[in-house]
């Protein structure tokens, strides 16, 4: 394996940060605010997280990072050079989907792929066919490759979308959505794709609303809401920045939850047998002492650790999927 | 093997600046691949269909027409230009046809290849993809505005040697009397036939041009196909209002049958040259628009 050389040349010449903005800002004409005073920073040969909610701004900022949309105001920087000056340097190594996959329909998902190489004035047209059946083969697809992409399902679509992004060896992945539309096993192989180009040195920048995809994935995540980054960071700290909950399970849930509403344990609930809280910020030991000395019998006692979702719902105080 | 190369792949991260340094010549693999594109669309061959149809129409009308022996056309002044001289000789089909189909059909063809050229890959969504991969805005731009300019030279090659064929399987043919009166040989005709083929190729730069830049201010292919096939039928009707001769000498479509001035002896120039002029003008104006307005675009489809 050459993945040490690899480590080694990539952080020998390549920014730290893959990724950075400042104060990146873009008002569309009528007036709406997409995206407001952003300072984003992807750190190199991370997996990272771009969180929110639909209409959040996380397109549009893929798409100035991209060089599609000229921002209002503020720079952004892409493997440590500017866009969208630069985007002749930059986008060869970088593999985008962006808002879905995009096809020719009555072209065959082989000729999309070499239409879609064909159009990187940096990619040898000598290796163009290996290339493109490497790629359609990294996403399972070399038995359809044949097939009109008119006919493809939706899962299928978004693996050759996929599929561009990896014509070359890239240095940057801008992965929008990329299980939208798989089964859950296509869902899995997509992931176990993406830890191994990570694997391989590449940080893959990955927008997603599957909030579980992005603990199972990411190193490092990024929650935008009304065009607002609310916060970044590692994926542990972002969870760990959540306060977990206190859950006591006892037979004497009414007793159990009047004991701690006494000792400042905050929105209480009970479920059956189940009485949650936010924890006081007193010792639990204390707590548990009154509960035993209430003469409530306790199962258990635990302090559940807080979610990526606990995280979101906390810094955005809404759900996920509600549409910002 | 592969399986090797894909893990060494990443090794290099700079690829682009490293022993694989990029071929200029590599900049061209868009325009043959937007060749290839473009006419593999049902679209295309379609519209390719209906344009090698004309001149069999015209071609088997006239045959019908003239079996008893008359002539077509009474006088000559009805009907497209030459037409009264197929009988005599094919080769005059190849003029009527480019006749019969330069006031709409071949714009026609010409204004939807363009219309769809940007706006159409936006509303698909693979203009995007095409930008990111990076083709360049002005290198797509140019590709798709040569791509357009060789389906020009196609439709009306296509138009041409169907009409040749047709002229030849149902005419005789042989030596040629110009408007002027002289007498050609067939080979010169021939020639001739070739240089009004790429003069009318020549008069659709024009309109290539105003679809192309139609095709730069919407996302829908099909509006900007509408938008420039309804100016190509305004243009030809406002030509036609007398008040408005004032204007007319700037209308795309004001000389374009002055390519018949290539079938005199000796070949009467000023119009013929008022039309390039006016398509190169034309060529400029939008061609410059367009350029401006998809350099500066924001793509949000």
């Amino acid at each position: 394996m050459d993945e040490p050389s690899a480590t080694e040349q990539d952080s020998g010449d390549a920014p730290a940060h893959v990724i950075a903005t400042r104060g990146l800002t873009k008002r569309y004409r009528g007036g709406q605010l997409a995206v407001d005073g952003l300072d984003l920073t992807v750190p190199a040969g991370s997996v990272f997280g771009f969180l929110g909610p639909n209409g959040s701004g996380k397109t549009t900022t893929i798409r100035m990072l991209m060089g599609l949309i000229e921002p209002t105001s503020g720079t952004a920087r892409v493997l440590g050079r500017p866009m969208p000056r630069a985007t002749r340097a930059v986008l060869p190594q970088v593999g985008a989907l962006i808002e879905g996959p995009a096809l020719y329909g009555f072209l065959s998902g082989r000729d999309n792929l070499l239409r879609y190489d064909a159009a990187d004035p940096t990619a040898d047209p000598r290796t163009r066919r290996a290339r493109v059946a490497a790629a359609l083969d990294r996403v399972g697809l070399t038995a359809a490759a044949g097939k009109k992409a008119r006919a493809y399902s939706l899962g299928m679509k978004q693996r050759l979308g996929l599929a561009a992004a990896l014509l070359q060896p890239r240095r940057l992945l801008v992965l929008d959505e990329p299980t939208n539309g798989l089964d859950p096993q296509g869902m899995r192989e997509i992931r176990a794709l993406i830890r191994e180009l990570a694997s391989d040195g590449t940080t893959v920048f990955l927008s997603s609303h599957l909030l579980d995809e992005i603990e199972q994935v990411c190193t490092h995540a990024a929650v935008m809401a009304q065009g607002r980054l609310i916060t970044q960071g590692a994926v542990a700290d972002l969870a760990a920045g959540a306060r977990g909950r206190l859950v006591v399970t006892t037979p004497d849930a009414g007793e159990a939850a009047r004991v701690l509403k006494e000792q400042g344990v905050g929105d209480v609930t009970v479920d059956g047998d189940r009485v949650t809280g936010e924890p006081p910020a007193q010792d639990l030991a204390e707590v548990n002492a009154a509960l035993v000395t209430a003469g409530v019998r306790v199962r258990g006692f635990t302090l559940e650790r807080a979610s990526l979702e606990d995280a979101f719902v906390a810094l955005t105080g809404e759900g996920f999927d509600v549409a910002g | 093997m592969s399986r090797a190369e894909a893990l060494q792949a990443p090794a290099a991260p700079d690829a682009a600046a490293g022993p694989g340094r990029p071929n200029p010549l590599w900049t061209f693999g868009l325009l043959r691949s937007e060749l290839v594109t473009t006419v593999r669309r049902w679209r295309t061959l379609a519209l390719l269909g209906v344009l090698a149809a004309v001149p069999v129409l015209v071609g088997i009308a006239v045959k019908i027409e003239t079996r008893g022996g008359s002539t077509a056309g009474p006088s000559g002044g009805d009907g497209p230009a030459f037409i009264a001289q197929i009988t005599n000789n094919g080769l005059f089909l190849v003029f009527t046809a480019l006749a019969a189909t330069l006031p709409f059909f071949l714009p026609m063809a010409v204004g939807v290849i363009a219309g769809d050229a940007i706006a159409g890959e936006a509303g698909a969504g693979t203009l995007r993809y095409l930008l990111v991969a990076p083709a360049g805005r002005t290198r797509l731009l140019l590709t798709k505005y040569t791509t357009v300019m060789a389906f020009c030279v196609l439709a009306t090659l296509v138009v041409a040697v169907s009409a040749l064929i047709v002229g030849a399987l149902l005419f005789p043919l042989g030596d040629l009397t110009t408007i002027s009166g002289t007498r050609i040989s067939f080979a010169e005709g021939l020639g001739r036939a070739l240089l009004i083929a790429l003069v009318v190729a020549a008069s659709l730069v024009g309109i290539a041009a105003l679809g192309l830049f139609v095709s730069t201010l919407t996302n829908s292919g099909i509006a900007a196909m509408a938008t420039t096939v309804g100016l190509l039928i305004t243009v030809q009707i406002l030509d036609q209002i007398p008040q408005l001769h004032a204007l007319q000498p700037y209308f795309f479509s004001h000389y374009w049958l002055s390519f018949a001035d290539l079938m005199r002896d000796p070949v009467y120039w000023d119009d013929l040259v008022r039309n390039l002029g006016l398509q190169a003008l034309y060529a400029a104006v939008f061609g410059s628009a367009a350029w401006a307005r998809f350099t500066t675009k924001d793509i949000s489809a």
